[in-house]
């Protein structure tokens, strides 16, 4: 018990909380926002690791950070605009669609990476975002190390997910999202364009998911290396499972899965030996599924999720 | 008539080889309701859907106030005041009643929603037109009564100063239709112009100022309220005389299906509270009542895909345990769902496999599907129950609701069964579809089935049935004679108004 | 710009549809190829050379068709009773160290004869347990099986690291995490001599063969159909509709499970993590490009695979990453699926 006393007493353990949780808060507000507006987005994965690389890519190339963050939202837009071709217009298996994208994605991001950086003995690095002391704050104990020295993007991550939560929730662009995963037909009816929304939503949300994988190679890492997504982007579908679709709950669920995640980080050095380091990288995943289960029934599941819209069918 | 606030001029409208809107026009004034009297596929909904800019119509346009509206286009139409009611509700059910009607009201743009204000609007509306709704209730948490006041309110919030009502009593029992009329009328008084369409005679001549008839997509006469009658209407809405077939008397045998007591609960709803009925050879049993009130339990509880919770069933005198789908069909039960398209046919299989597909023990040999039986089997439908549109091999979706219809019909009623659970059989068809299932119905009947006949229709249940039970709520009444029993009284019966000692004597 | 159904699709689409999409997404690579700065006619004909340029590569062709033929078949199954078994990767693995286990520690003096149809049943039974699970979370809480399926892979190519890495650990294998080798009996015997091509392809084949004629013949394959199709509809049918997908899972799985027992019995002799280059990802593709029909699977594979092996050459030999090869057969998913849709809808006005 003195083990598990002592990992949770160290500022270090929140500070990688927060880093942890960072991709997994911008991964899983990009799939609730297309959710909301009732597309499936399993081109995520996939996303999240052309996010990675071209983010990187682009800083690597002289461009500064938060421009390699924008070229990874935009590339996130461009295949979210290619999942809601196929799904939205088309109105095709959102289930296959979505794995397309992600088998293309990532695919794409290697044949890109591996074309445009020789292979080398060891991955070129870059200078990536460096923590910010909040003033005051900072300089608090214990409290001060371990929430507020993260690097910006984090800050930001937070941020966004409660403005997020305001759009979806307070304002009439928020309700017109809502009334379309709900039921298109009658968001039509009020004079919304579902298809519209859904566009937008999807391409909006693809563009999270891009800079939650930028940010694993701009300010976790400073290097890009194929599969370093690691499932993350099919954990963030679990989230928003598990946040019942909703903003805020997604912001928690992030941070309980990387206070779990970093725990097992830490637990793993202390007992390497004892267990298999495998059974520990197993957690989040089992994590994930459990989080499913526990949540599947309870949660109020926009009703025209998968549902293709079109005009005029019922 | 004062001056017409909207216009439908010379609008078609075809879909495939199927004329929808054939050259209709039509002219409403202020504080008119004019009802559009029609069958399934007379084209009502498709010239509604033209109005309100879900489809956009081949020639023709649509006036409001004397300007021309921008086809194809929903917004448009709502700013010009144009308010509709679906048959089936547009509401999103997750949603509170306030959320649902502000949805698109404002610029998708601004900073905050400007929920104060808006519900203000709304319970300024309520009161103004005594609908009374609670705004921070979820949709899906109010009966279909209230959700039909949201899709209302919708409208009038939006403004609407002409609103249009699809089928809007299919939903309702008889006292929720008269206090719904009541409320249009109270609308036009306002100074609204409304639209309500409709098949049922009664509630046009009670509700309308003036009936359009529109037949096969045409517009066949127009007539002032007080100026017609149901006779004229019937004639003028059927066109050609067709006499639905009407029981003749005979005996009934013995008593082949019996429910005691029996209840039924689904996801901890109880669908189904301790009814009870007896069913015997050669005779139809109505089961009437507003949908929705336990009569889809009721049928699948027949038909074998639910099982029941307390109670007793007797199958030919013996008792059964939850009865499976093979055991329904073996024991020679003939299942008619109430849903063709989403239970009764697989549209995506071939006739053939649809015609086998609840009967495979029959048609397969260790496993296998003998497709040759099968098609055969099907080849003997089609030809005996005069299904057209497709072979055995075609896709079941490609044919018309009434040849589909006439296809589980044929599967069912070829082999003769004891027992026929027809839930909602003609619901849907046109005409002449409506007197080829009944004209089988009886058929099965005068062989000798028994036929439960679960229904709303209070004209198709009057004409079939030998006694009639009505369900509410999920209970049973007792049941009454056919012959005791006339329009008034079935209403008050689908109203839950029953008095159970009084009825025992009749029935029996 | 709107969408109509067509009431009759022809034949010769729905054939012409995924040769039309392998052409489309070939275009697309070219592209890729072409910004790569290399020709790109002469790129095609060596993934062509690659595939087929020798005896070593043609069977080598051959030799990569075979999983995908399983996995490949292994989707198309699930898919067509609308079971989202994206799990295929983690099945293989499962599959695979199951053989490897009871081959190296409890089978392994058995004859060849009696050997060799145990571990292929162990095999798929360790598929099939893996995708139960997601099946069983599907029936008992309603969670969707594209997740858990997919988040298992992790768990399953985990589970192998660690048993390869402990108890099933090669001491022969100078520290390298690999799992002991089958025994000798255990291997599957050689189609050709001087090659890799092994039995399995045979059995792959005539498992194509058999899952059609179950899939066109057999009750239990128009009952899975009709759950695919509308589950209300085959409910109302008296299809057992959780029995029903039981049976699919378990053939589904099962096909998954023993492509990576046969991969391991035939070609590689033991388990790394590194035994499939994304066999159970690939056969998602080659399922939907087969447009899930189990003949087509064959051919659906055979392009698959000519496009790794040949990639894989043309990438040596022309510095242009063999990740195209991946691109190229992602891009035919998305093609297809778009063509699938045109065989279904046509544009109106």
């Amino acid at each position: 018990m003195s083990v598990v006393f002592d990992i949770l007493a160290s500022a270090g353990l929140w500070a990688a909380v927060l880093r942890i949780a960072t991709p997994l808060i911008l991964g899983t507000l990009g799939a609730l926002l297309c959710e909301r507006s009732g597309v499936l987005n399993l081109g995520i994965e996939g996303i999240m690791t052309f996010g990675a690389m071209i983010g990187w890519l682009a800083v690597y190339n002289g461009a500064d950070l938060w421009t390699g963050l924008l070229v990874a939202a935009l590339s996130g837009g461009v295949f979210g605009l290619l999942h809601a071709g196929l799904t939205v217009t088309l109105g095709l298996s959102q289930h296959v669609s979505g794995l397309g994208v992600t088998l293309f994605a990532s695919s794409f991001s290697y044949y890109v990476f591996r074309l445009l950086v020789p292979v080398a003995g060891t991955p070129p690095t870059i200078e990536p975002f460096q923590p910010i002391d909040v003033p005051m704050l900072s300089s608090l104990p214990f409290v001060g190390p371990a929430l507020f020295t993260q690097t910006p993007p984090t800050y930001a991550a937070i941020f966004l997910a409660l403005a997020l939560a305001y759009v979806i929730f307070r304002t009439p662009l928020g309700l017109a999202i809502r009334m379309t995963g709900e039921n298109p037909h009658a968001a039509e009816a009020q004079g919304i364009n579902p298809m519209a929304v859904r566009y937008g939503a999807v391409v909006a949300g693809s563009a999270l998911m891009g800079v939650g994988g930028a940010f694993l190679t701009l300010s976790a890492f400073n290097s890009f290396f194929p599969t370093m997504v690691q499932g993350r982007g099919w954990i963030c579908i679990a989230l928003v499972v598990f946040a019942s679709w909703r903003p805020g709950r997604a912001l928690l669920g992030a941070l309980l899965f990387a206070l779990f995640d970093s725990f097992q980080l830490r637990l793993q050095t202390r007992l390497s030996g004892v267990v298999p380091y495998q059974i520990f990288l197993m957690i989040p995943y089992l994590l994930s599924i459990a989080a499913l289960a526990l949540m599947a029934r309870r949660a109020r599941v926009p009703q025209a999720l998968m549902q293709p819209y079109r005009r005029g069918e019922r | 008539m004062t001056e017409a606030v909207l216009d439908i001029r010379n609008v078609c409208k075809r879909f495939g080889d199927n004329l929808a809107n054939d050259d209709i026009s039509l002219s409403l004034g202020k504080g008119e309701i004019v009802a559009l009297l029609g069958e399934n596929g007379a084209g009502k909904t498709t010239l509604m859907s033209i109005l309100f800019g879900h489809y956009v119509p081949d020639t023709g346009k649509v006036l409001v106030g004397g300007r021309e509206l921008p086809s194809g286009k929903p917004r448009a139409a709502i700013r010009a005041g144009i308010g509709m009611v679906h048959q089936h509700f547009s509401l999103a059910p997750n949603l509170t009643v306030l959320e649902n009607v502000m949805a698109g009201t404002e610029s998708l743009w601004h900073f905050r929603s400007g929920t104060a204000a808006a519900r203000r609007k709304l319970s300024g509306i309520c009161q103004r037109f005594g609908l009374t709704v609670e705004p921070d209730a979820r949709v899906g948490d109010l009966s279909v009564g209230e959700q039909q006041r949201v899709e209302i309110l919708k409208a009038l919030y939006n403004d609407a100063r002409i609103l249009v009502l699809d089928e809007p009593t299919a939903v309702l029992t008889n006292l929720e239709a008269e206090r719904l009329f009541a409320t249009l009328k109270e609308m036009a008084r306002e100074g609204l112009s409304l639209i309500f369409i409709s098949h049922k005679l009664d509630e046009v001549m009670a509700a309308a100022d003036r009936i359009v008839v529109l037949r096969g997509g045409r517009k066949v006469a127009e007539r002032l309220a007080e100026k017609t009658n149901k006779a004229e209407l019937a004639e003028l809405m059927v066109g050609r005389k067709l006499a639905r077939p009407v029981r003749e008397p005979s005996t009934p045998g013995e008593e082949v299906l019996k429910a005691a007591g029996v209840s039924v609960i689904i996801d901890g709803v109880e669908r189904l509270k301790s009814v009870d009925f007896s069913l015997r050879a050669g005779e139809v049993l109505g089961i009437i009542g507003v949908s929705g009130n336990g009569q889809t339990t009721l049928a699948h509880l027949l038909s074998g895909t639910v099982g029941r919770d307390r109670g007793e069933l007797l199958l030919f005198g013996q008792p059964v345990g939850d009865l499976t789908v093979d055991e329904a069909v073996g024991a020679g039960i003939g299942r008619i769902p109430e849903d063709r398209n989403e239970e009764g046919a697989i549209g995506e299989m071939a006739i053939w496999e649809n015609a086998v597909l609840e009967r495979l023990p029959r048609f397969s040999r260790h496993g296998l599907v003998d497709r040759q039986a099968a098609q055969a089997f099907a080849g003997e439908i089609i030809d005996a129950f005069d299904v057209r549109g497709g072979r055995p091999p075609t896709r079941t979706r490609l044919l018309s609701g009434g040849n589909m219809q006439k296809l589980i019909l044929g599967r069912n009623l070829i082999d003769r069964p004891r027992i026929l659970i027809a839930a909602q059989p003609a619901r849907g068809l046109d005409e002449g579809a409506v007197v080829a299932v009944h004209a089988r119905l009886l058929e099965a009947r005068r062989a000798g089935t028994a036929v439960l006949l679960i229904s709303e229709d209070l004209e198709e249940v009057m004409a079939l049935a030998d006694r009639i039970q009505a369900i509410v709520n999920g209970r049973l009444s007792l049941p009454i004679a056919a012959e005791s029993a006339d329009a008034t009284k079935l209403g008050l019966m689908m109203a839950g108004e029953w008095n159970d000692e009084h009825e025992v004597s009749h029935a029996l | 710009m709107r969408f109509e159904r067509r009431e009759h699709r022809s034949l010769a689409l729905v054939i012409a549809t995924p040769v039309l999409a392998v052409l489309c997404a070939l275009a697309l690579a070219g592209v890729l190829i072409a910004i790569a700065g290399a020709p790109v006619m002469e790129a095609y004909w060596r993934i062509l050379v690659g595939a087929f340029g020798s005896r070593l590569s043609a069977t080598e062709t051959l030799t990569r068709a075979s999983p995908l033929i399983l996995t490949g078949l292994a989707a198309a199954v699930a898919f067509r009773a609308r079971l989202w078994n994206i799990g295929g990767e983690g099945q293989f693995y499962l599959g695979a160290i199951a053989v490897a286990a009871a081959s190296s520690q409890l089978l392994g003096g058995l004859p060849a004869a009696v050997q060799i149809p145990l571990l292929l049943v162990t095999g798929a039974a360790a598929g099939i347990v893996l995708l139960l699970v997601p099946l069983w979370l599907r029936l008992r809480f309603s969670v969707d099986e594209v997740v858990t399926t997919l988040l298992l892979n992790f768990v399953a190519v985990l589970f192998v690291s660690m048993l390869i890495d402990s108890i099933l650990k090669d001491p022969m294998a100078f520290g390298w995490p690999q799992s002991q080798p089958v025994a000798d009996a255990a291997v599957l015997p050689k189609l050709l001599s001087r090659s890799r091509l092994h039995l399995g392809l045979i059995i792959a084949a005539m498992l194509a063969v058999l899952v059609h004629l179950v899939q066109s013949r057999t009750v239990f394959g128009m009952q899975a159909r009709a759950a695919g199709l509308n589950p209300a509809g085959a409910v109302f049918a008296g299809v057992p509709l959780g029995r029903t997908l039981v049976t699919v899972a378990c053939i589904s799985g099962g096909l998954a499970g023993l492509a990576g027992a046969l991969e391991v019995m035939g070609v590689q002799g033991y388990v790394t993590t590194d035994l499939s280059p994304g066999y159970g990802y690939s056969g998602i593709v080659v399922a939907m490009l087969a447009n899930l029909n189990p003949l087509g699977v064959v051919l659906a594979a055979l392009f698959t695979a000519v496009m790794f092996v040949g990639a894989d050459g043309m990438s040596r030999s022309m510095g242009i990453p063999s990740y195209i090869a991946d691109v190229t057969v992602a891009l035919s998913l998305i093609s297809m699926l778009t063509g699938v849709f045109f065989t279904q809808y046509r544009i109106s006005r």
